[in-house]
């Protein structure tokens, strides 16, 4: 006989199905344009410091999406995409992922602010909060303008990571921080136009749903044009020079027809052809972040062989 | 008698016990690497002083320390 009862779930969680609920995918953007956000900054950090602050960062984002997941349990249920998840599977108990959520969330603060400085760290908090608690609790269920709004939250990092670097805020950072929030939207509604989603089942409002897919593309390509300003004006700042202003003229006129060519289509003639430009143009999508953000890297890099820049 | 592992528990969350080991064994050295560096950074360790509790003898006046 043993002395202590170890409560069984219907399926033992793995470290893995942990490790799930932080999103990783998520979190490797995050990763991404939060790192970019620190090396371009005029401040240098040391290497170790970066990395912890990346880390904090990458954890915050992690904890965030565990949250997310514990109070999204009931609507992932629902959905097809989102049924295996840790939780809805029963792998993972809705209490744990609260508690990962909230000690991770804790932690990887702290930890910012006693690596990094206070800001960057209240920037942090306030991104996890953003995501869990105005996205997730308020915004997701109550608008189709849900995704516009919180895609703040996945705009932050690159500020964090500036703010690591300088302690504060400044116009490169918020540009950085305008041209994910604006990205977004197309980016997430090119998705929505050919994934057969159930979020109508899951009582989410989304706007393929509310407005229907003609009105998703009359926004599509209002929210490229708006994006494309944030994008050029971003190439004039400290961070910006030749180089970025060649990839994002290359790249803002790519997905620009992109989203034009989404807007002149209808239902009938997406259907035809399986969706093909809306899969191309989600597909630059990815490639345009990618390459603003590597653009701004490559311009850094050269700035320290005193190239780069204007 | 030698410790024997008598829970079949044992066996079915050995993979998450190792995984969090792995974790806080990572944590101290985070930890430890970010001392290490906030240390090296001051450049004048002197400036430690400041914090600790020792006696600092500079500080007491000349009349006191001679007496």
């Amino acid at each position: 006989m043993s002395d202590f009862t170890a409560t069984q779930t219907p399926q033992e969680a793995s470290m893995g199905d942990y490790f799930a609920l932080m999103k990783p995918r998520v979190m490797s953007l995050v990763v991404f344009t939060a790192m970019v956000g620190l090396l371009v900054a005029p401040i240098p950090v040391h290497p170790f410091i970066g990395f912890v602050a990346i880390l904090c960062i990458a954890v915050g984002a992690g904890a965030s999406g565990a949250l997310n997941m514990w109070w999204d349990a009931d609507i992932d249920a629902r959905m097809k995409r989102t049924a295996g998840r840790p939780i809805p599977a029963g792998r993972v108990q809705p209490n744990e992922a609260l508690g990962i959520g909230l000690a991770l969330s804790g932690f990887s603060v702290v930890m910012l602010a006693l690596a990094a400085n206070f800001f960057a760290a209240f920037l942090l908090a306030f991104t996890i909060f953003f995501y869990a608690v105005i996205y997730s609790m308020w915004l997701k269920r109550a608008t189709p303008q849900n995704i516009v709004i919180g895609g703040a939250a996945g705009a932050f990092p690159p500020m964090v990571g500036w703010a690591v670097a300088t302690g504060g805020v400044s116009v490169e950072s918020a540009l950085m921080f305008a041209l994910i929030f604006m990205w977004t939207p197309p980016h997430f509604w090119a998705l929505a136009l050919f994934v057969k989603s159930d979020y109508g089942n899951a009582g989410i409002p989304m706007l393929t749903e509310t407005h229907g897919r003609d009105a998703t593309r009359n926004h599509i390509l209002i929210y490229t044009l708006l994006l494309v300003p944030v994008a050029l004006g971003l190439a004039f700042t400290s961070i910006g020079g030749p180089v970025y202003l060649t990839v994002a003229a290359l790249m803002n006129a790519w997905f620009l027809k992109g989203a034009f060519d989404i807007w002149r289509r209808d239902d009938a003639a997406s259907d035809a052809d399986k969706h093909r430009t809306e899969i191309r143009v989600f597909k630059i999508s990815l490639y345009y972040l990618f390459a603003h953000f590597g653009a701004l890297l490559a311009e850094a890099a050269l700035r320290q062989y005193g190239l780069g820049g204007w | 008698m030698a410790i024997r592992v008598e829970h079949e528990v044992h066996e079915r969350r050995k993979g998450r016990n190792y995984g969090v080991g792995l974790i806080l064994l990572g944590f101290i050295g985070i930890v430890f690497g970010l001392t290490v560096v906030k240390v090296i950074q001051l450049g004048d360790a002197g400036q430690f002083e400041r914090f600790d509790h020792v006696a600092r003898p500079q500080l007491i006046p000349q009349e006191e320390a001679s007496e």
